[in-house]
């Protein structure tokens, strides 16, 4: 061979963006975006967000109007609407945390509809098969996870730009894990390797089971993302990452060529003992996260919906240590232009000591599977037999009606 | 060309460094690191010993009293990374990298994370040079109770505020349980949810744990038994009865310990690491058989893992997590400075001693090998090359690889256009990513 060896990745490279990785200026983009197709520019945009660690739906989504609320939550109770430090009224019997300040202006505009005495169909407490179980869809551990497998029923087209599900962040959550090819980003590092030493790099690679589609994966996916993040001012780098990722997300939904679905994650829910002060800070990031996807979609706002769902829901009663401990039954929050918001959808079951779930939790009246159902069905219009693969064994649950706006 | 003793050392060990030969008889070589004592490991750069509980509380409570300017790191955090840089520089120059391993598994097993603040960063080195290093060929049972009382993971997770309900303190106070070590000590540490345990026995565990907890501000700066927040009574866990008192703690980890789901359990966890992420099953029976006729003798372990068949064929089947694959690289290229595997363990997402939760970081592949990851891999290999591009490539690829190097690698490496290019191929190359 000669001394100009080629790459056998080189020709794919080229293909895949690689040369992208090199830095490509709005000019490259101007170009894509005249290519890309009308018909794309009606796709609906879904945004799953995992709330690790199990957030406390009481203390997200206060309950301020049930008679039992102060006596039970006791120094964690949050003050009525209007008082110092209350929570932000949504309509007369439940409250937004009061950080949650941009979630509240979404209510307003009616594009929040939170979620409350939910849970998924499991009942354990444990963190890692609670997340395992929500992730996977199924009633049982899977080896994929419920947004992957919808992938698979959304055809991608050949010269697609981008994959249609994107995952930001260094982890490749459960959720979306599976046999369709998913982006992803995360910060990029200061210097990075000349193309062509990748493409040497990937040669390398290529025939190892594991690493190489990996590889080709990633290159596809850096190639998209950095000509459609160059475009538009830098991403802040100075945030908290999760608004960091969360406008990185944005960004590339809103583009007509980008991808269609994504998933983040928010972990630091797990506020055993001082959560008054232990989960404002995580608060905060949800709420500017949810802030900055808006402000990034852009139009595409107005077609994008958001679910925020975290494992199980925590303790009814303060666990002594101003915490509280695993529970069952939460809040989950659905954000986005296309959602149907500004009320709360609950069956409220009340806060007696009857009512609880084993005399300690949220009783759980409604399930996650429903709201996930629905937005695969309804938001994303996938057909019938890809919402039953995303979630095996859930006949019973029927998508939950009303969530979009018509 | 043999490959067991290139095996031995990436596989069981941390990775070949130049100036280490391999071993001649990889076999002799392990079973004597799991027989001696713990290797030395010295204190941070600069001190004469490993900073105590007693300092760390004290740098802590002088924290709370007047805290640094903005931007500048507390002295409790400053202890902490002169810790992680002890521990790195250990790493990056051992010669008993067996036992290295077998302590990062342990590390992972009972994971304290830093994001749980000055409780567990002032508690660390303690955690680490006297709850796990001096039992990881020892018995289970010690480490586990050792572990389990170590003022590190009582604050980690929770168990310093949780007060018996009706304890005196808890009658006074209205304060009460906190579950959550009861909680991961069965799921995470000892008989995994396959022993079918309840809330109640969580619940139960909880109770018998009450009084114990850490007095960080005036001695003796260490663990303490409060009887004022004790739960009265007795209590029942997965079908034994524990009486009120202090001793019930103990002796309720040494029944955790000794219960076969235990044994079973770590067995499957033992088999992963050092054989595939989906362990063989005569392969896990044979260490589960071993740790029930040892009574949890780690090192006995450690020995049989080592006479597993399937320890030793190529093709290498597990891919390196992070922190393998960069302490990888850098023993390859003969570094001693911990500060650039610091970095890039915490751009590979596996920062150093700061898992996200309990239960610790992934030990397979498909928790590390998702496209962007793999794609972050590629360019720390290339910072990493950039660092020692003045080493002779093929001097890196032969400590790195050896025997087990395709012709492909030696190919790519030698026709590279400069010596950075060449290091950063071997780094990247599949066969350095796996082990």
């Amino acid at each position: 061979m000669s001394q100009t060896h080629l790459p056998r990745i080189g020709r794919r490279g080229v293909l895949l963006g690689l040369t992208a990785l090199a830095a490509a200026g709005p000019a490259r983009l101007a170009v894509a975006d005249v290519a890309a197709p009308a018909a794309q520019i009606m796709d609906r945009r879904l945004v799953v967000i995992l709330l690790r660690g199990a957030m406390d739906g009481l203390h997200a989504v206060v309950p301020y109007g049930d008679p039992d609320y102060a006596t039970l939550r006791g120094a964690l109770a949050l003050a009525e609407p209007g008082a110092e430090g209350g929570v932000l009224d949504l309509g007369g019997s439940f409250g937004l945390h009061p950080k949650l300040t941009e979630l509240h202006a979404l209510y307003a505009r009616g594009e929040l509809l939170p979620v409350h005495a939910v849970a998924g169909p499991y009942r354990t407490r444990s963190h890692f098969d609670g997340q395992d179980l929500m992730e996977g869809g199924g009633e049982q551990r899977l080896e994929s996870g419920w947004l992957n497998r919808a992938l698979t029923h959304i055809p991608e087209s050949a010269g697609q730009p981008a994959r249609t599900g994107l995952a930001l962040g260094l982890d490749l959550p459960l959720l979306m894990r599976g046999e369709a090819p998913v982006g992803m980003w995360a910060p990029p590092r200061a210097t990075r390797p000349e193309p062509d030493l990748y493409a040497r790099m990937a040669d390398l690679l290529h025939a190892d089971p594991v690493i190489g589609p990996s590889v080709t994966e990633g290159m596809r996916g850096r190639g998209y993302a950095t000509g459609a993040l160059s475009a538009g001012a830098p991403i802040p780098g100075n945030q908290g990452g999760f608004t960091r990722l969360a406008h990185a997300a944005g960004r590339m939904l809103a583009r007509v060529d980008g991808p269609r679905v994504a998933a983040l994650e928010l972990g630091g829910w797990d506020t055993h003992a001082g959560q008054a002060q232990r989960i404002d800070p995580v608060l905060v990031q949800l709420d500017r996260g949810i802030a900055a996807l808006r402000v990034q979609l852009g139009e595409a706002w107005s077609r994008t919906a958001v679910l925020a769902i975290t494992e199980f829901g925590r303790t009814a009663r303060a666990n002594g240590n101003l915490g509280t401990d695993h529970g069952t039954g939460g809040a989950a929050f659905l954000a986005g232009g296309a959602v149907q918001g500004g009320r709360v959808l609950a069956n409220w079951p009340g806060l007696k000591r009857d009512a609880l779930f084993e005399n300690r939790d949220l009783q759980p009246t409604r399930d996650l599977r429903g709201l996930a159902k629905a937005l695969l069905r309804d938001h994303l219009r996938l057909p019938e037999n890809a919402v039953d693969a995303a979630f095996p064994g859930s006949a019973a649950v029927a998508p939950e009606g009303g969530l979009l706006r018509a | 060309m043999d490959t067991r003793p290139q095996i031995a050392a990436v596989r069981f060990g941390t990775a070949p460094r130049p100036e280490a030969p391999l071993p001649e008889d990889p076999v002799a070589w392990l079973d004597q690191q799991t027989r001696a004592a713990p290797p030395p490991l010295p204190p941070p750069p600069g001190r004469d010993a490993p900073a105590s509980l007693e300092e760390g509380y004290s740098a802590w409570i002088a924290h709370d009293a007047t805290p640094p300017p903005a931007g500048q790191a507390s002295v409790p955090t400053q202890m902490f990374r002169a810790e992680q840089q002890a521990w790195v520089r250990h790493l990056l120059t051992s010669d008993a990298p067996f036992h290295d391993r077998l302590t990062n598994f342990w590390l992972n097993h009972f994971t304290v994370a830093e994001r749980g603040g000055f409780g567990m960063t002032t508690g660390f080195p303690h955690f680490l040079r006297q709850a796990i290093r001096p039992h990881v060929t020892g018995r289970f049972v010690d480490m586990l109770v050792a572990a389990s009382r170590a003022p590190a993971m009582l604050f980690y997770l929770d168990q310093v505020a949780s007060v018996g309900p009706n304890s005196n303190f808890g009658k006074r106070s209205g304060r009460g349980l906190n579950e959550n070590l009861a909680r991961e000590i069965l799921e995470l540490h000892s008989v995994s949810p396959a022993a079918g345990y309840s809330q109640a026995d969580v619940t139960e565990f909880a109770r018998i744990m009450t009084g114990w907890g850490v007095e960080r501000l005036r001695p003796p700066f260490d663990l303490v038994f409060r009887p004022g927040n004790h739960e009265p009574g007795a209590k029942t866990l997965l079908g034994k009865h524990y009486a009120e008192g202090p001793e019930a703690y103990e002796a309720a980890l040494r029944d955790l310990a000794a219960h076969p789901a235990t044994h079973r359990f770590l067995a499957g966890r033992l088999v992963r690491h050092f054989v595939a992420d989906t362990p063989p099953p005569d392969a896990v029976a044979r260490i589960e058989g071993v740790l029930r006729d040892t009574q949890g003798d780690l090192g006995e372990a450690a020995r049989a893992l080592v006479r597993l068949p399937g320890a030793w064929g190529p093709p290498l089947t597990k891919l390196r997590a992070p922190l393998d694959y960069v302490v990888a690289m850098h023993r390859a290229a003969g570094a001693t400075d911990p500060g650039p595997v610091l970095g890039a363990l915490s751009a590979l997402g596996q920062p150093l001693w700061n898992a996200p939760q309990p239960n610790g970081w992934p030990d397979i592949a498909a928790g590390w090998a998702a496209p962007e990851p793999m794609m972050q891999r590629l360019d720390i290999a290339y910072e990493t090359a950039g660092r020692h591009a003045r080493l002779d490539p093929r001097q890196v690829l032969e400590t790195a690889l050896g025997p087990l190097a395709r012709e492909e690698t030696r190919i790519a490496v030698g026709r590279a256009g400069s010596t950075r290019d060449a290091i950063t191929l071997v780094f990247a190359s599949p066969e350095m990513q796996r082990r």
